[in-house]
């Protein structure tokens, strides 16, 4: 503004000069010098007064553009917040709900043999889930999954199935760590134990209507801990995972149903993994696991040599070694249209301690000697896909029943026969089968199964399975 | 039984004391565009993974165990958000033990939080096909998005790694200028394709033809995430025949299959767009992403 002031003033002292300079000759003049005097005080106020207004005019404009730009970025903030604000979630109470899914899932069964007498023979049974499906139409497992952040340091899940026999089961509820750091994390609760690879994956997402035979008889289906994880990933490009869980042993291979009542431990589980690409295209995981459990009374049913049937408990150590592998390729890493997925488990089993006969008393009585057992299986499956939503798959079971050796028998006080299911058996089983998923979100498959688990019982088994997720998107699990 | 707790209660204990900090930021980019934008940002001091490349879907990535264990080494994780990653993402946050990249934290940068969204669903349906409440999460093929972007990144940098803030500032504001030169370019350059009308594969390419303002006619796909299918297929050919397009366009991970369908038998330029960096030969960096883009669009409608 001063400077404007200062150009004003400039001009007039330049018309005093222009005005002063043809009339100096008449200097003498005081009244004609007043006079100009006066003319040119009166000029410069006039000049004063109208670059005055003409600055306070600036002024306002310059206000109004400033306020105008002002205005302009308010605007466009607020848009974009607003933008921000419309695509986030809504507000409320409900905004803090967990993400909940709900997996609905149903078979159409055509069995030779009855799935209600189903056995693995050479095996003890295992008081899990073994059983295929029902003949004829059957709703599945329903699953209901409620998951969220706790807090900065806390993650919840919690996995509900509904049998279709109108009971509810907890598969898993846990909670996990978000904030631990050096790449641990900690699990507390029930969950699905890390041995093995198909272990830990929920039924809905196998590949397979049923469990692999090894998972069936080493792990009665799926082994659920109630318990403690604590997993460590190394720091290195190479992925490598040490897990340990301590648990209270509720399950088979631990004992009995439900675990004992103890201060402590009734399980214990170590896994380690090693993973990574091979490329773009290709991704592998391999995985050693080692279970050891202490079952106490863990009881199973049989018929003796007099057809008569029995309760008979073991108790003693039992230590499972799984090794695992799994492979998935697909053309640069895009399994939109192609892929194929290579998996496979080895599982190997010791258990000594003591085998009692007929806990009941419904027979020849109760007697108890040694038992040790050391047996082993394992599977390997492939699935490809051979176009967008379409899958085919082939999986081979083989079991072997090993070595058993039951005190009763080698003392004589029992013979073999009073224990048939454990008799020596190699159970396999060939499965093939084809699926489609319209999306993410849907499947429906077709499987066969021609399934030797029993001696002398040969059963074809056909499956024809839908699976569903209905809400908060699943997640993509290697 | 007591060795187990023993060990358990060793490895919990050595979880609570945090390593030095690496002398370079690891940065884990969900996408090779956030990649390319953090390598223009940090230079030398990032050290930048891009966890998936052109020629992978982002939606349908799984938890893989190298991806892990990249996770687990990040200072700093750059994805879309809005959904991109719902599949995968969050394992990758519970598994890989690190508290830095958790969502909240400084250490996760979820670009689409910074940009207005396009295509906010009004009806939230899975009958409507892979639809993300959040708006269509593909927002890097708009330039000035990413400049957006490129801000909130210099500032995150600069909050991780604070003794270089000049560094990641001065190189953000060299971008930025060099950036909006080529918007003012590419914004020239791409004049003739105001108000084409287009048909795409997936709605990949929607702030693309937003920047543009071209028409999007039609997708391949019949909804958003299902693979084309031989009667949507025909319905576009007839409609085409009556409504025709100037140019149908397929992304680098896409099958080219059913854009060459369509444009044998309606005539009309199928082009493959590299997407993002990596998609094509030219689509080295951000700059030759938008260059050959419009270029190829460019030569498509001629």
């Amino acid at each position: 503004m001063f400077k404007h002031r200062g150009i004003a003033f400039g001009i007039a002292a330049a018309a005093l000069g222009a005005l002063a300079l043809p009339f100096s000759g008449h200097a003498a003049n005081d009244d004609d010098l007043k006079e100009l005097r006066e003319q040119v005080r009166q000029l410069k106020d006039v000049y004063e007064k109208r670059i005055d207004a003409l600055e306070k005019r600036l002024q306002q404009a310059e206000q109004a553009v400033g306020s105008a730009k002002t205005a302009a970025t308010n605007a466009e903030a607020v848009a974009s917040q607003a933008a921000v604000q419309a695509s986030s979630r809504p507000a409320g109470e409900n905004a803090f709900n967990p993400g909940i899914s709900l997996i609905l899932n149903g078979t159409y069964g055509y069995l030779k043999n009855d799935p209600a007498r189903y056995r693995v023979n050479g095996f003890a049974p295992t008081l899990g889930e073994v059983n295929p499906p029902n003949r004829g139409p059957s709703l599945g497992e329903s699953e209901l999954v409620f998951s969220a952040n706790i807090d900065h340091r806390f993650r919840g899940t919690l996995i509900a199935a509904i049998a279709p026999d109108d009971s509810i089961a907890i598969e898993e509820g846990y909670i996990q760590t978000l904030a631990l750091s050096n790449g641990f994390t900690v699990k507390a609760g029930r969950f699905f134990s890390g041995v093995g690879y198909q272990n830990e994956i929920h039924a809905h997402a196998w590949d397979f209507t049923d469990a692999s035979l090894a998972s069936k008889v080493f792990l009665g289906n799926q082994l659920g801990e109630d318990g403690v994880q604590v997993k460590w990933v190394a720091p290195t490009d190479l992925y490598f995972d040490v897990g340990i869980e301590a648990g209270r042993g509720r399950k088979f291979p631990g004992g009995p149903d439900g675990g004992r009542s103890k201060n402590g431990f009734g399980s214990g589980t170590l896994f380690t993994h090693l993973g990574g690409d091979i490329g773009a295209s290709t991704a592998w995981r391999v995985g050693l696991s080692h279970l050891r459990t202490s079952p106490q009374d863990r009881t199973y049913a049989d018929l003796d040599s007099a057809g008569a049937s029995v309760t008979n408990g073991f108790t003693g150590q039992s230590r499972l070694w799984v090794a695992d592998g799994i492979l998935k390729w697909a053309p640069n890493g895009n399994a939109t249209e192609r892929s194929f997925k290579l998996q496979g488990e080895y599982f190997q089993r010791t258990e000594s301690g003591n085998l009692t006969y007929d806990t009941t008393a419904a027979s020849f009585g109760r007697q108890t000697d040694t038992y040790a057992s050391r047996q082993s299986g394992y599977y390997v499956q492939g699935v490809y896909q051979f176009m967008p939503q379409w899958r085919a798959g082939y999986r081979y079971d083989r079991l072997s029943a090993g070595t058993t050796s039951i005190g009763l028998v080698t003392s004589g006080a029992l013979t073999a026969a009073d224990f048939p299911i454990l008799n020596a058996y190699n159970p396999t089983r060939s499965t093939v089968m084809v699926d489609w998923s319209p999306s993410e979100f849907s499947r429906v498959r077709l499987q066969f199964a021609r399934d030797r688990s029993q001696f002398g019982a040969a059963d074809n088994q056909v499956f024809l399975q839908y699976i569903m997720s209905l809400g908060a998107h699943g997640a993509h699990k290697f | 039984m007591k060795n187990f707790i023993h060990v358990l209660a060793l490895l919990l204990a050595t979880s609570f004391f945090p390593l030095p900090a690496a002398a370079v930021v690891n940065v884990f980019a969900c996408e090779p565009e956030w990649g390319a934008l953090a390598t223009e940002i940090g230079a030398d001091k990032v050290a930048v993974y891009s966890a998936t490349t052109a020629l992978q879907d982002p939606h349908r990535i799984e938890a893989r165990p190298s991806l892990i264990a990249k996770m687990r080494s990040a200072d700093l994780a750059v994805c879309t958000g809005s959904d991109l990653e719902v599949g995968w993402l969050p394992l990758l946050f519970t598994q890989s033990g690190n508290p830095k990249i958790q969502p909240g934290s400084p250490g996760y940068l979820e670009a689409s939080q910074y940009v207005p969204r396009l295509e906010i669903p009004k009806v939230i349906d899975r009958s409507l096909g892979d639809i993300h409440p959040g708006g269509n999460p593909h927002i890097h093929l708009d330039p000035r998005n990413i400049a957006k972007v490129a801000v909130a990144l210099a500032e995150r940098l600069a909050r991780i790694d604070p003794p270089n803030e000049a560094a990641y500032q001065s190189a953000s504001k060299a971008f930025l200028q060099r950036w909006q030169e080529a918007i003012g370019r590419w914004e020239r350059e791409g004049a003739p394709l105001k108000g084409v009308p287009i048909v795409v594969y997936h709605k990949d390419l929607s702030y693309f033809i937003n920047w543009m303002g071209m028409r999007e006619v039609g997708s391949l796909e019949p909804k958003p995430g299902l693979p084309p299918t031989p009667s949507h297929l025909a319905d576009l050919v007839e409609r085409m025949k009556r409504d025709p397009a100037k140019v149908v366009a397929y992304s680098a991970y896409n099958s080219p299959k059913a854009a060459e369908f369509l444009s044998e038998r309606t005539r009309i330029p199928a082009v493959m767009l590299p997407f993002t960096i990596g998609g094509s030969a030219r689509a080295k960096d951000l700059f030759g992403l938008f260059d050959d883009t419009l270029a190829r669009l460019l030569a498509a409608v001629k």
